[in-house]
């Protein structure tokens, strides 16, 4: 039992790459960390709530960028849980297994298409669609801005929070059901009064983890969020994102100081995500322990 | 088809008439042709070796059959005259109660809450003293009272198994049934729970009619008064249990009660 025992090399060669993963994210934590190193010193805590993002005159404050995430995601999730709600039910309790199978699996499909599909879309019929609201509402009608970066995160997170509601509710068991069926309970005091009670902590996981999308989505919201850095002033304002800021001023960052104030972001931006994700995991981990 | 000397009619008054009653799985029959009435404010145990189509049959009775996939019933049952199959399965959910195999006590809600259960997922609100009065009513009912008298607020899971399956006879009681369906109740339980169960099944009989499904012999020489045998899905024989276990009239009977199968 050498180092030429086949099983061996495979054994350690698994154990290797898996090894690798951790070592990849702990880097990446490690190089944004090292990279913002300049940005933290200069800037510290002001960073977080500074107003004011002018490279030129090399001030740099993230809060704009902090609440363009916040209220995008957010937004996002509120316009997407009703759907996500409704389908994951519909697919998990009503739909017959044969549609449910077909809808689950176009719902995949959803999941797949390219980020830059959805922001050309979004740039074609989102802004349009848009426009004509801001234009009845009487606010300035850019057609761009946060209202538009919120309706294409939702329609992209929708999928995975759907699918992820479908699975909890899927996992309810049998018999809690038969048991509401049994006291003379309707199809939707069922669902309502059991199925959703159980699955409670599993439905709030996945929105979590849709979250944890909508935090980082880049391509789509640059695309459609009007990029100005400047905090907003109003839900219908143009902003930016922390992941569009970085997509939009990575490549003409010349100041040693501008790049390190995005990687900062980056680093922001990392930690929010890791945290959102990790949080789902401990409400997932508990309600399989129970 | 069991003939018709196999099938006594129970004396008294009778709640369930059931007339050629066929339940299937698909194209699969799984209860066939089953005529029997079901005696009042008695215990009628279902007796059978498994897979006969016991647990089929009464979960026809309150038209839980057909929440399986595929499922289908054919023929009449007659609650005190009506067809259930012609009525909305909610409103004979509401009369026809069940207990099942596995203590199944919502493990989201509080012990309290699970007796009220057939209220609060049906939207019905109740004032506090009526909700108390009825909570107490229904857990002395199911002997689980002067045990979790003190604990109503802690969740129903935290308790045994055999007290579960009595919280789940409570949670039954509470929506003051005609009949209570038992499927197998004590097949999960340990002898000391399933001998208090038993006990509860001889008590209850006073004031509701039990159909038991069991595939303990014993238990339903025990508990039962009238006793009827299954058999790859028909019933070969009905009558008054003493009857039925001391003189089978059917040579299947009297095989599955010396326990040459099941």
């Amino acid at each position: 039992m050498g180092w030429g025992d086949p099983d061996r090399i495979f054994y350690r060669l698994c154990w290797g790459f898996s090894l690798g993963m951790v070592f990849l994210v702990l880097g990446i934590g490690i190089t944004l960390f090292w990279g913002s190193l300049p940005s933290l010193k200069a800037f510290g805590w002001h960073f977080l709530v500074g107003r004011i993002w002018d490279p030129v005159n090399e001030k740099f404050g993230a809060l704009p960028f902090l609440v363009g995430t916040l209220i995008t995601s957010f937004g996002a999730l509120i316009l997407t849980l009703p759907f996500a709600l409704s389908s994951g039910i519909f697919l998990a309790e009503y739909a017959p297994p044969r549609v449910a199978d077909a809808l689950s699996t176009v719902i995949d499909l959803l999941a797949g298409i390219p980020s830059v599909i959805y922001g050309l879309w979004a740039l074609f019929y989102l802004v349009p669609l848009v426009r004509w609201v801001e234009m009845k509402l009487g606010v300035i009608p850019f057609g761009l801005g946060l209202p538009t970066a919120s309706l294409v995160l939702a329609v992209m997170i929708l999928p995975y929070a759907a699918s992820i509601i479908r699975e909890v509710l899927r996992m309810v068991p049998h018999e809690l059901k038969e048991a509401a069926y049994g006291l003379g309970a309707t199809r939707w005091e069922v669902i309502r009064g059991v199925s959703i009670p159980y699955g409670l902590s599993g439905i709030v996981a996945g929105l979590l983890l849709s979250l944890g999308r909508a935090l980082g989505e880049t391509m789509a919201v640059t695309m459609v969020i009007g990029n100005r850095s400047e905090m907003p002033r109003s839900p219908w304002d143009l902003a930016n994102t922390m992941a569009s800021v970085i997509a939009n001023e990575f490549t003409e960052a010349s100041r040693d100081i501008h790049l390190s104030a995005l990687i900062e972001i980056g680093l922001l931006l990392f930690l929010i995500t890791l945290a959102v994700n990790i949080l789902a995991r401990i409400i997932i981990l508990r309600l399989q322990v129970r | 088809m069991g003939n018709k000397e196999t099938i006594v009619d129970p004396r008294g008054p009778i709640i369930f008439d059931i007339r050629n009653l066929w339940a299937y799985y698909g194209e699969k029959p799984a209860v066939k042709g089953v005529t029997c009435k079901i005696p009042e404010k008695r215990v009628t145990a279902i007796m059978g070796p498994s897979g006969c189509g016991k647990t089929t049959f009464i979960r026809c009775l309150n038209r839980l059959h057909e929440l399986s996939p595929g499922a289908r019933v054919e023929g009449e049952i007659f609650l005190r005259g009506k067809n259930i199959l012609e009525i909305d399965p909610v409103v004979v959910r509401r009369r026809v109660g069940m207990v099942f195999q596995k203590p199944n006590p919502f493990p989201t809600m509080t012990i309290y809450d699970n007796v009220l259960a057939g209220y609060k997922l049906l939207g019905i609100r109740l004032r506090r003293e009526e909700a108390d009065r009825l909570v107490e009513e229904a857990l002395r009912k199911a002997a689980l009272w002067d045990e979790v008298k003190d604990s109503l607020h802690k969740r129903g899971t935290y308790l045994s198994g055999g007290q579960q399956q009595r919280l789940c006879i409570a949670r039954a009681l509470a929506v003051k049934p005609e009949v209570l369906l038992m499927d197998e109740p004590t097949s999960a339980l340990d002898p000391k729970s399933t001998a208090k169960i038993e006990e509860l099944v001889v008590e209850l009989k006073k004031t509701v009619t039990i159909v038991i499904v069991t595939h303990n012999i014993a238990q339903a020489g025990r508990v039962s008064d009238y006793a009827a045998f299954f058999y790859l899905g028909e019933l070969v024989e009905f009558g008054p249990t003493s009857q039925l276990f001391t003189v089978p009239r059917d040579k299947r009977t009297e095989e599955f009660l010396k326990g040459k199968f099941g």
